[in-house]
C-alpha cells in the first residue's frame, strides 16, 4: 500500500517544518493524555469517606493544569496542521499554473481547461485532510501506541499483552479493505473531472442548446453523470467504511476484553483499583492514533488522487522552445533574414503534417501575404515563427543561426503579433496594451492607442485606462479587442509584425477602418500576414500560397492581391 | 473521538441560517434515510458513553470484592457497547453519505434547469471560470449540511441529556448542573466562537477560490497570447495575488479550527475536573460511594465525544452556508423572459411573424439595443438584416428566439404576441444558427445530430452536404464518428461554422434565423456558401444576419439596422441606388476585399 506519495513529500518542502512541530505538539498531548488518566485514576480510586477534594489537592490541581497544558498543545497542533496544508496547496496550486502555463498553448489546444481549473482549486483542497490529519498522524500513529503500551506494561502487563496482541489487527485490516478502495478512488475522481468538464461544456453551449430544444433533455444527462458518481462515490464508501467498522470494532472489543479482564482480577483482588482505572482509561488510547489514520487515510484518498494528478502535469517536460534553450545569440529582424528550410510540423495524432517541406526567405522590411483554405498550414507557420512549438523536420534561422539556438525571450521581444480573436486579460485596458511590458508608462501607453485609433473609445469608458476587462474582454466589442491588440502591437515597437487574419470576422465597415490602423502599424516593419482571401489594400511584396502544408504557389505581387492601389 | 462524522449546532445564526434551510425541502424524498441517519448516529455515540461509564461501574464495583454475579451484567453490557458502538457508526455513515449524494444530485439537477431558464440574457453577470466553481464547488459543499449539520447535532443532543441525566442520578443535582453547562459551552459556545472567528474567511474563501479560478480560465484562455508577448510571468504574478488571498484566507479558517478544538478540549477537561470534584466531596462527607462517583466521572468524560468534532463541523457548515448562498443567487436570478400561465398553442397555417415599433433594452436604464424596429417575415419570404457591429441585428434574433423581453412595440407570431405562447414553443417554429455557435466536445455527428436525435442517415447527409460538409466529413479517417475537441478546437474556424449551419439546417424551422453564418469562412468559401444557402433557403421564410453584401440581390428585402433604427430598407438595386450607408458598406467591401 501506498500510504504516501513520495512526489507529493517532495512538492512539500515548504512545509516541512510546520509538520514537525504537528507531530512534536501530537507527542506533547500524548504526555499530557498518559499523566491526565494516571492522575485521574488516583482521585477515583483515593475518594473515600474522610479523603476529600482538600486531602487530594496536590493531584487536582496537577490535574487541572494537565489539562489547561492539553487544551493549549491541541490549539497549536491543529493551527500549525492546517497551515501545513495552506503552504502545500499554495505551492502546488502556483506550481500547476506555471507548468501549464510553460506549456504552452500547443499543449493546452489539447486540454480540457475546465479540468485544470478544478483540479487546482477544488481537486488541492481535497489535499487537507492529507497534509493537516493524516501525515502528522502517520508519525504519531507509530509513536503514540508505543508510549501508551509502555506505561500500561508499567501498570499491568496482562492487558499490554492483550492490546500488543489487538494493535496489529488493525494494519491488516488496513491493507486488506484499503487497497480496492484507493483503486476505486482513483476511478471516482476521474468520473469527477469528467463531470466538471462535461458540466461546462453543457453550460457555454447552453444558447445553443436552447435554439434546438436540446437544453432541457440535458438535465437528465447531469442526472444521470452525477448518479453514476454517486454509485460509484458510495461503493468506495461503503468499503471503506466496512474497514473503519472493522477496526472501531477491534478497538471497542480490545477495550471490553481489558474492561472484563481487568474487572475480573480486580473481583479476585489480584490487581489494584487505581492499577485497574488507568487501564481501562489507557487502552482506547492506544488504538486511538491507528483509527484515526485509517480514518484520515480514507477522508484524503481524494486530494491524494488529485494531487497525483498535479504531480502527473509537473512531471511533463515542457517544449523545448519554452524552455528558453540555447545561448543567447545576438538575433536583429530588422537587419537579418529569417530562413525556412524544408520545414514540417506534425502534430501528434494527426496522420498529415500541418507543414510538409516549406522553404521561405523573409527578408527585413518585406510584406509577405500568406493565402490558402482552412487547415492549409497558415496558422502552423505563425505559430512557429512564434515558437509555440518546434518543427519536426527542416531548419528555421535568423541571420544564420538557428532558431533553436536564441532565447525564445529574446527571439520574441522581436516579434509582435495580432491573432484573429486577441484574448484580454484580466486587468485594466492599460495593463492589456503595456502587455509584456508592465514597465510602459502611461504616454507611451495612450500613444500606442491612439496610434491603434483606440484612445478616442477608451476615453470613454467609465475610467477610461484604468477600466477593468473582464473574462475575454467582454466589455469591449470584438473590433474594440482588435484595436486593442493592435495598440499592444504598436507599443512593443517589433520589427516582425505576425497577422492572423485580424479583421476577418468585423462587418466590413469597421473592417475597413480597422485596417486602416493596420496600415499604419506594417510600415518600416517586416510583415507576414495571413488571410484566407485577398482583403488586403497596402499590397503585398509576394504572395505565398499554402494548401495542405506545401506551398503551392510562391509569387510577387499578384495583380488581383493588391487591391486597389494607394 | 477524532473525526467520528459528527457535527454542527447551532451554527445557524438567524439571518445565516436561511440559505442552508432552502436545502432541507430537497431531501423530502429521502426523508426515511435521513431519520435513520440520525437514530444511528444517536445509537452510536450513547454506546461509545454507555461503554465508558458501565466499564467504570465494573471496576469500582469489582474492587468491593463482590460476588461475580453482581458484575456478570455490567461484563455482558460492556461487550454489548462495544459491538454496538461499531455497528451503529457505520449505519450512521452510510446512511448520512447516501442522504447526502442523493440530494446533492438533486440540486445540481436543479441548479442546471434554472440556468437553462436563464441563458443567454441572464447569465451575463456569471463568468464562465466562475460558474464552474459554483457548479461543481458550492453545490458540493452543500452537502456538508446532510453529512454534519443534522444528525451529529440532534444525536450530541439526545446523548447529552442522556448523560446529564445518568450524573444527576449517580452523583448529585449539582454534578448533573456542571456537566449540563459544560456540554452547552462545549457543543454550543465553542463551535459558535470558532465559527464566529472562521466566518469571514469562510465567507470569502468560497469567493476567492472562484475569483481564482476565473484568473485561472483566462490565462489559460490567454496562453498563446501571453506567450506571443513574454507576459507569461505578469500573469503568474497575478495568480500568485490570487493564490495568496486563498491560502491567507486557508489560514485564518485553520485558527478558527485550531480555537474551537483548543478551547473544546479545555472545556471537557475543566468540566470533568469539576464533576470529579463536586463527585469526591460527596464521597469525603460520606452519603455517596465510590462506584457511582467513577460511573458518572467517565460517563461525562465520555460525553464529550459527542461534541468533540462539533466546532470543526460549525466551521464547514459556516463555507456549507457561503457555498449555499451563492447557488441561491444562481437559483434567484431573474428570469429574462416569462412563460405565460396559459399558452397558447402554435398558430396553423403558414408562418407570419411581425414586429411594429419593436424596442429592446438589456438594463432598464440603459440604452436601447433596438429602438422602434417594424420587419415582417412570412412563409417564402427572405430578408437579410445587416448594419455594423453593434447595430442590434443579433438582438433581433434574441427577440425572435425569445431570449429577450420586448421593452416597447410589439411581436407576433401568428397574429398573437409572441409572449403568449410558450418559449420552447417558439422555438420549435423559430431556430437556426444563433452568433457563435457553440460546438461541443463531442463528435461531428452528435454536434450535429443534437438539432433532431431522430434524424435518419439520409437527413444528416443531406443536412451536411447542403452545409458543404459531407465531403470533408467523408474524408476524415474516423468520418462521422471524428472527436471536435474542446469547443471544437481539433477542426478549423470554417468547419466549426458550417458544422453549425448543418446542424440549423437539419432542424429545419419554419423561421430559419442565421445569424452571420459566413463569419469565420474564407471569401471564396464564404461566396459559395452564401450561393448555397440562398439556394437552400429559396422559398421558405429566413432571416439572414450578414456581413457579407455578395449575392444579396436575391432576398426579398434588405434591411439595414444602424443604432437600433432601420436606416434604410428595400432591395439590393433600390438600397444602391440610394445611397446611404448601404452604399458606405458595399464600397467598403470592395475596398477591404480588392
Amino acid at each position: 500500500m501506498r500510504a504516501v506519495d513520495p512526489r507529493l513529500l517532495r512538492q512539500a518542502g515548504a512545509a516541512r517544518g510546520y509538520l514537525a512541530v504537528v507531530v512534536l505538539l501530537g507527542l506533547t498531548v500524548t504526555v499530557l493524555v498518559l499523566a491526565q488518566a494516571g492522575l485521574l485514576a488516583r482521585a477515583l480510586a483515593s475518594a473515600a469517606p474522610g479523603a476529600g477534594p482538600v486531602a487530594l489537592r496536590p493531584v487536582l490541581i496537577s490535574l487541572l493544569l494537565v489539562v489547561l497544558a492539553r487544551a493549549a498543545a491541541v490549539y497549536g497542533g491543529e493551527v500549525a496542521a492546517l497551515r501545513t496544508s495552506a503552504a502545500v496547496k499554495s505551492q502546488l496550486r502556483r506550481r500547476l499554473a506555471a507548468q501549464v502555463l510553460r506549456l504552452g498553448p500547443a499543449w493546452l489546444g489539447g486540454q480540457r481547461t475546465g479540468e485544470i481549473t478544478t483540479l487546482a482549486t477544488r481537486g488541492l483542497d481535497g489535499l487537507d485532510p492529507y497534509f493537516a490529519r493524516y501525515l502528522p498522524q502517520l508519525a504519531l500513529a507509530c509513536l503514540v501506541p508505543l508510549a501508551v503500551v509502555v506505561r500500561v506494561a508499567l501498570a499491568d502487563w496482562i492487558s499490554a499483552l492483550i492490546i500488543v496482541v489487538t494493535l496489529p489487527l488493525i494494519p491488516v485490516f488496513t491493507v486488506l479493505v484499503g487497497r480496492p478502495a484507493r483503486a476505486r478512488a482513483r476511478r471516482q475522481w476521474l468520473l469527477l473531472a469528467r463531470l466538471g468538464g462535461h458540466f461546462l461544456d453543457v453550460v457555454e453551449g447552453l444558447t445553443t442548446l436552447k435554439v434546438f430544444g436540446r437544453a432541457r433533455p440535458q438535465a437528465e444527462v447531469i442526472g444521470r453523470v452525477t448518479d453514476e458518481h454517486r454509485t460509484a462515490t458510495m461503493s468506495v464508501l461503503r468499503v471503506a467504511f466496512l474497514s473503519a467498522l472493522v477496526l472501531e470494532l477491534t478497538a471497542a472489543l480490545a477495550t471490553a476484553l481489558v474492561a472484563v479482564e481487568v474487572g475480573l482480577r480486580l473481583l479476585g483482588g489480584r490487581i489494584g483499583y487505581e492499577t485497574a482505572l488507568v487501564v481501562l482509561l489507557l487502552t482506547p488510547e492506544a488504538f486511538l492514533p491507528l483509527r484515526a489514520l485509517a480514518l484520515h487515510f480514507h477522508a484524503s484518498m481524494e486530494g491524494m488522487a488529485a494531487a497525483g494528478r498535479v504531480c502527473d502535469l509537473l512531471e511533463i517536460p515542457p517544449p523545448r522552445a519554452a524552455a528558453g534553450s540555447g545561448v543567447s545569440a545576438g538575433v536583429d529582424l530588422r537587419r537579418q533574414d529569417v530562413t525556412l528550410d524544408a520545414v514540417c510540423l506534425a502534430y501528434p495524432g494527426r496522420d498529415r503534417p500541418a507543414l510538409d517541406g516549406v522553404s521561405l526567405t523573409i527578408a527585413p522590411g518585406e510584406r509577405i501575404l500568406v493565402t490558402g483554405p482552412s487547415g492549409a498550414g497558415k496558422s502552423s507557420l505563425l505559430a512557429l515563427l512564434l515558437r509555440f512549438t518546434e518543427p519536426s523536420g527542416g531548419r528555421i534561422e535568423a541571420g544564420g543561426v538557428p532558431l533553436s539556438s536564441i532565447a525564445t525571450p529574446a527571439w520574441r521581444r522581436q516579434v509582435a503579433w495580432i491573432p484573429q480573436h486577441p484574448v484580454l486579460m484580466p486587468g485594466t485596458v492599460a495593463a492589456n496594451i503595456a502587455l509584456g511590458q508592465a514597465g510602459a508608462g502611461r504616454d507611451a501607453i495612450a500613444s500606442a492607442a491612439g496610434l491603434a485609433g483606440a484612445d478616442g473609445f477608451i476615453r470613454a469608458l467609465p475610467d477610461g485606462y484604468d477600466t477593468p476587462l473582464g473574462e475575454r474582454g467582454l466589455r469591449l466589442s470584438a473590433g474594440q479587442r482588435q484595436r486593442i491588440a493592435i495598440a499592444r502591437a504598436f507599443l512593443r515597437d517589433a520589427p516582425l509584425l505576425l497577422l492572423d487574419e485580424p479583421v476577418a470576422h468585423l462587418d466590413p465597415v469597421t473592417a475597413a477602418r480597422i485596417l486602416d490602423a493596420v496600415e499604419r502599424l506594417m510600415a518600416g516593419r517586416t510583415v507576414i500576414m495571413v488571410s484566407h482571401g485577398l482583403r488586403w489594400r497596402g499590397g503585398a511584396d509576394r504572395t505565398l500560397a499554402l494548401d495542405g502544408g506545401r506551398v503551392v504557389l510562391a509569387a510577387g505581387c499578384l495583380p488581383d492581391a493588391t487591391g486597389v492601389p494607394e | 473521538m477524532s473525526r467520528a462524522g459528527t457535527t454542527a449546532r447551532d451554527t445557524g445564526l438567524p439571518e445565516g441560517a436561511h440559505p442552508l434551510l432552502r436545502l432541507l425541502p430537497l431531501a423530502r424524498p429521502v426523508r426515511g434515510r435521513l431519520l435513520l441517519a440520525v437514530l444511528a448516529a444517536a445509537a452510536a455515540t450513547g454506546c461509545g458513553v454507555a461503554l465508558l461509564g458501565t466499564s467504570g461501574f465494573l471496576l469500582a464495583r469489582a474492587s468491593q470484592h463482590p460476588s461475580i454475579l453482581a458484575i456478570s451484567g455490567a461484563v455482558v453490557a460492556v461487550r454489548a457497547f462495544s459491538v454496538g458502538r461499531g455497528v451503529f457508526r457505520y449505519a450512521e455513515r452510510v446512511s448520512s453519505h447516501d442522504v447526502a449524494f442523493r440530494v446533492l444530485a438533486g440540486l445540481r439537477v436543479r441548479v442546471y434547469r434554472r440556468l437553462e431558464r436563464l441563458a443567454p440574457a441572464g447569465l451575463h453577470a456569471f463568468r464562465s471560470g466562475d460558474l464552474l466553481a459554483r457548479l461543481v464547488s458550492d453545490v458540493d459543499a452543500t452537502q456538508e449540511l446532510f453529512l454534519r449539520g443534522l444528525g451529529p447535532p440532534l444525536a450530541a443532543a439526545v446523548v447529552a441529556a442522556g448523560a446529564v441525566a445518568a450524573v444527576w442520578l449517580l452523583l448529585s443535582a449539582p454534578a448533573g448542573i456542571m456537566l449540563a453547562a459544560g456540554m452547552v459551552a462545549g457543543g454550543v459556545l465553542v463551535p459558535w466562537l470558532a465559527f464566529a472567528r472562521a466566518r469571514r474567511s469562510a465567507r470569502r474563501t468560497a469567493g476567492a477560490r472562484g475569483g481564482f479560478s476565473a484568473s485561472l480560465t483566462e490565462v489559460l484562455a490567454g496562453a498563446a497570447d501571453l506567450h506571443a508577448f513574454g507576459a507569461c510571468d505578469d500573469a503568474l504574478a497575478g495568480l500568485s495575488a490570487a493564490d495568496r488571498e486563498l491560502t491567507t484566507l486557508a489560514r485564518g479558517a485553520g485558527s478558527g479550527e485550531g480555537l474551537g478544538a483548543g478551547l473544546g478540549t479545555a472545556v471537557a477537561g475543566v468540566t470533568v475536573w469539576a464533576v470529579l470534584l463536586l463527585g469526591m466531596a460527596a464521597v469525603a462527607a460520606g452519603p455517596l460511594s465510590r462506584v457511582p462517583l467513577a460511573a458518572a466521572v467517565l460517563t461525562a468524560l465520555a460525553a464529550f465525544e459527542a461534541v468533540a468534532p462539533l466546532p470543526t463541523a460549525a466551521i464547514s457548515l459556516g463555507q456549507a452556508r457561503a457555498a449555499a448562498g451563492r447557488v441561491a443567487a444562481v437559483l434567484d436570478a431573474p428570469e429574462p423572459v416569462t412563460d405565460p400561465a396559459e399558452p397558447l398553442p402554435l398558430p396553423a397555417g403558414p408562418l407570419r411573424v411581425v414586429l411594429r415599433g419593436a424596442r429592446v433594452r438589456y438594463d432598464p436604464a440603459g440604452p436601447f439595443a433596438l429602438n422602434g424596429i417594424d420587419l415582417e417575415l412570412c412563409a417564402g419570404r427572405r430578408v437579410a438584416l445587416i448594419g455594423p457591429s453593434g447595430a442590434g441585428k443579433s438582438t433581433v434574433a434574441g427577440l425572435l428566439l425569445r431570449f429577450c423581453e420586448l421593452s416597447g412595440g410589439t411581436a407576433t407570431l401568428g397574429g398573437a404576441d409572441l409572449a403568449r405562447y410558450r418559449a420552447d414553443d417558439v422555438r420549435t417554429v423559430i431556430g437556426g444558427c444563433p452568433q457563435d455557435p457553440y460546438i461541443f466536445d463531442a463528435t461531428i455527428r452528435e454536434n450535429i445530430q443534437l438539432a433532431r436525435p431522430e434524424a435518419s442517415e439520409p437527413e444528416l447527409a443531406g443536412a451536411a452536404a447542403a452545409a458543404r460538409l459531407l465531403p470533408w466529413i467523408q474524408a476524415l479517417p474516423q468520418g462521422w464518428d471524428t472527436p471536435v475537441g474542446a469547443h471544437g478546437a481539433a477542426v478549423s474556424g470554417g468547419e466549426r461554422q458550417r458544422i453549425a449551419l448543418a446542424r440549423a439546417l437539419l432542424a429545419d424551422p419554419a423561421l430559419l434565423i442565421l445569424d452571420e453564418p459566413t463569419a469565420h469562412l474564407d471569401p471564396a468559401t464564404a461566396r459559395a456558401l452564401t450561393a448555397d444557402l440562398l439556394a437552400v433557403t429559396r422559398g421558405r421564410a429566413t432571416l439572414l444576419i450578414t456581413h457579407e453584401l455578395d449575392g444579396l440581390a436575391e432576398v426579398d428585402e434588405i434591411v439595414v439596422l444602424d443604432e437600433g433604427r432601420v436606416s434604410q430598407r428595400g432591395t439590393h438595386d433600390q438600397l444602391l441606388g440610394s445611397g446611404g450607408l448601404y452604399r458606405e458598406m458595399w464600397l467598403a467591401t470592395r475596398r477591404a476585399a480588392g
